[in-house]
């Protein structure tokens, strides 16, 4: 439940933003990280971006997690 | 290196650290319940080491009696309820959501808060109202949700409070002493919003250490091998990709505005003072305890269902006379078979690796 998957923000508009990961591509509010930007790597569960993650990290990770059938961004709970 | 050896080299460790010692280990969080079973992490893990799972899974720790205030919501007129898919097939006293899905009520699955608003939004005639179920990693998006449909104007939203915070059950098992624990794995996603410092009580007023683990399969193994070698008991970040001592300050704020502490009644620890969230005074509004009338009558525990003790890290799931006969995914029981994160499902779906 506490689930929470890495993706990267492509875009920004307001405190929403458009978020990516292995051609997935969703929207995700950015109310808990105001100081989000394009690029960055975030921790997104239940619609929000609740960390940025460290960038040489997320990326060493990523492939990881895709792999993973719990980061399936369709999965239907947080 | 594989991703089996890295596992298997940190085993190879954690084992001559704990060699010679008898130690109970408890995780807190469903995402490691799974990862533990999944990788078969208990196989590899020395002879005098137990790993339990703890109340980690908040679907699992909801009172029964909570459930069926959802339900009766869910039979209201006029109400749309919705809900994280979890909370669709755990039964309730008298029936489950799905139940009332096939009876003709009106429940759906959401992913966030923001499409149960949305769903408000554009149902003006109806009442939209969220089942807000979750650990702090949940409750600020729920709270965001809250944020926005009052900066909308949505005031046929609301929302049933039942999340609960995390550190106030491991402060009730250690008072009630039942589980003899020599540490904790603590929760990822939690750390990242209360950060690493929430949890200094348990070395400062129990000496017990914890370590906040990531989530895959060597993070964990490291996880304990960090617990076995503390020279001293202490609070460590593993995690240290998501999780900071101070955590997410933003969230934290968002809340305490948008809600209070309450008392919540938790399965099988029962009410613990102030570990709940309720709405604040500023949002009571959007609060659905308020807004509708509701009788869920007398709960009902399910019988010979012994989810309260595996909760408290008593028992292994195996040990509960239903499991894997009465008690499967299919025809689940007790809460802790439903949740894929439930540490009953996890043992059920892994247990030729348990």
């Amino acid at each position: 439940m506490c689930l929470a998957i890495p993706m990267q923000i492509t875009a920004v508009e307001g405190d929403t933003a458009t978020i990516e990961l292995g051609g997935v591509t969703r929207r995700a509010s950015l109310m808990l990280v105001p100081g989000a930007d394009v690029g960055d790597y975030v921790l997104v569960h239940a619609g929000c971006a609740i960390t940025v993650l460290d960038e040489r990290e997320a990326q060493e990770r990523l492939e990881l997690f895709a792999e993973l059938e719990e980061c399936d961004p369709e999965a239907d709970e947080p | 290196m594989t991703e089996r050896d890295k596992i298997e080299a940190a085993a190879a460790e954690l084992a001559e650290a704990a060699a010679g010692r008898s130690l109970t280990y408890m995780e807190v969080c469903g995402t490691h319940t799974m990862a533990i079973a999944r990788h078969g992490l208990r196989q590899l893990l020395p002879p005098g080491l137990r790993l339990v799972s703890g109340p980690g899974c908040p679907v699992c720790v909801t009172a029964i009696g909570d459930i069926d205030r959802a339900v009766a919501l869910a039979a209201l007129p006029d109400v749309i309820l919705t809900t994280f898919g979890d909370l669709m097939r755990v039964p309730a006293s008298r029936s489950t959501l799905a139940d009332e899905r096939a009876g003709g009520s009106q429940v759906r699955v959401v992913y966030s808060a923001f499409e149960a608003v949305e769903l408000a939004a554009a149902e003006p005639d109806r009442e939209v109202v969220l089942v807000g179920i979750g650990f702090e990693t949940t409750a600020p998006t729920v709270a965001a949700g809250i944020i926005a449909a009052k900066e909308r104007g949505v005031k046929n939203f609301s929302v049933l409070s039942l999340h609960k915070t995390m550190p106030a059950p491991m402060r009730a098992l250690l008072d009630a002493g039942e589980t003899p624990l020599d540490g904790f794995i603590l929760p990822g996603h939690v750390s990242v919003i209360t950060g690493a410092d929430a949890f200094d009580f348990l070395a400062d007023d129990y000496g017990v250490g914890g370590v906040v683990a990531g989530f895959e399969p060597d993070d964990v193994v490291r996880g304990l091998l960090a617990l076995a070698t503390q020279e001293r008991p202490a609070i460590q970040i593993e995690y240290s990709r998501a999780v900071t001592p101070e955590g997410n300050r933003v969230a934290q704020e968002v809340i305490e505005r948008v809600f209070e502490p309450c008392d919540a009644d938790w399965r099988g620890l029962g009410p613990i003072p102030g570990s709940g969230l309720a709405l604040s005074p500023e949002f009571r509004d959007f609060d659905a305890a308020e807004r509708f009338e509701i009788d869920p009558g007398e709960p009902v525990e399910p019988k010979g269902c012994r989810c309260g003790d595996v909760l408290r890290g008593l028992i292994d799931p195996s040990e509960c006379a239903l499991f894997g006969t009465r008690c499967t995914p299919e025809t689940p029981v007790g809460a802790c078979m439903v949740s894929s994160e439930g540490a009953c499902a996890a043992h059920y779906r892994y247990r030729d690796l348990t």
